[in-house]
């Protein structure tokens, strides 16, 4: 028990050098961004699954390119306006620091027994749609959408 | 014995965290030793990963990796569409809209021309090998879009199930070659920035592929490719079983 009433006051002092800090209540805003975050994934998913309906195809289509745009607009819309704080920002960038480890969950709970033992007709098919996929990717990225003129930004390096 | 194996089960989630972060850790001193920081610790990490899931598979026979052996059940919780979906769009913060819009037109025809191209792809390999019937052919240019519009074309135009089991074989040799290749050919196709990502995944569309191989390339590409790919196989779903269908049934039936 007297412990308990110990850490119990150790995370009200760290929460109260939290708040001194950045004068905004740093455990209250996180979870804004993780909502809003939330919110764009559970709005993208629903138009997607609409723009499914109306499709007439049983999927999602598109939700999670949606929802991406709707947060990607938001942030810029409450940055421009400086309603942006750091700490709602890092609510965001948390889950977004964490995609690779996630990416590496999915990569383990993948079928690849499935892929190794699929037989030479799919094994065949997937290795070529793969590699001429690969070699038009130089082509096309060469297609410019018409009025737009200015060079595309290029990350400085490729490891 | 028994607590640590109850204490694993009940906190499933939080293991796959920490697996998770093991085998990062490893994927980091194999980068950094083995390869002298050549290849990048998560393209390492990501096939450390899928030979896991390897694993996993022969070890219960099942289809979810490592998540089928049930101690390890959270990996099928924090690789799963949700978590997946989440940090996919997270990744977005920062990107910019200007970019994608500048490449809009390449991304959508590589959009159209990536689904068609994998299309007539698997259903022409899917001919040499004796196909004729157009539900077969069409059924297996589907999953060589990707895994998920094979087996749903299959299943509408009435395929048997060995050919679905093959489509969906298709589509997962791509997604899975897409995840390890693509951080080894990056450079040489020019995949160093926001328009050739979007290209990529237009073209690929294989979204667990596109996302993952981009990843373990320059994350700052992952959401240019997400952008298009996740608009692949809805694409697919539309156009395998009615359009393309219709085509093949004209070329062959």
């Amino acid at each position: 028990m007297a412990s308990l009433t110990s850490s119990y006051r150790l995370c009200e002092v760290r929460a109260r050098e939290g708040e001194a800090q950045s004068n905004s209540g740093v455990f209250v805003v996180i979870i804004l961004g993780v909502a809003l975050l939330s919110g764009s994934l559970l709005v993208g998913t629903w138009i997607g699954t609409l723009l499914g309906d109306v499709l007439g195809v049983d999927a999602n289509v598109g939700g999670v390119g949606i929802a991406m745009l709707l947060l990607i607009l938001s942030t810029n819309l409450l940055a421009r306006t400086g309603r942006l704080k750091p700490e709602t920002s890092s609510g965001i960038s948390f889950w977004s620091g964490m995609y690779i480890p996630i990416v590496v969950a999915m990569a383990a709970t993948q079928n690849v027994v499935g892929a190794v033992t699929a037989g030479p007709v799919a094994l065949v098919a997937g290795v070529a749609a793969v590699i001429i996929s690969f070699a038009l990717v130089p082509v096309l990225s060469r297609v410019k959408t018409p009025g737009v003129d200015e060079p595309v930004e290029e990350f400085a390096e490729v490891k | 014995m028994d607590a640590l194996i109850a204490t694993v089960k009940d906190n499933d989630l939080v293991v796959a965290f920490a697996l998770v972060g093991l085998v990062m850790g490893v994927a980091i001193l194999i980068s950094k030793f083995l390869t002298r920081g050549k290849f990048q610790a998560s393209a390492i990490a990501i096939i450390l990963g899928l030979v896991l899931a390897y694993v996993g598979g022969v070890a219960t026979g099942g289809e979810d990796g490592l998540a089928d052996i049930s101690l390890f059940s959270g990996i099928g919780l924090m690789g799963g569409g949700m978590l997946i979906n989440l940090a996919i769009v997270a990744t977005g913060f920062g990107a910019s809209f200007d970019e994608m819009k500048k490449s809009g037109l390449g991304g959508i025809i590589a959009l159209v021309l990536g689904v068609v191209l994998s299309f007539v792809i698997g259903a022409v390999i899917a001919w040499f090998f004796g196909y004729r019937d157009p539900i077969d052919l069409t059924t297996i240019g589907a999953g060589t879009a990707t895994y998920i519009v094979g087996p749903v074309t299959g299943a509408a135009l009435g395929a048997g199930s060995g050919v679905i089991a093959l489509s969906v074989g298709a589509g997962l040799v791509k997604s899975v070659l897409t995840m390890v290749v693509t951080p080894f050919v990056a450079k040489y196709i020019g995949l160093n920035n926001p328009r050739s990502a979007i290209v990529f995944g237009g073209l690929l569309g294989t979204t667990s592929g596109v996302t993952a191989g981009l990843a373990a390339t320059d994350k700052r590409l992952v959401p240019y490719g997400a952008m298009t790919s996740t608009f692949y196989t809805g694409l697919g779903l539309l156009m395998a079983p009615s359009v393309l269908f219709f085509a093949v049934k004209a070329l062959v039936g």
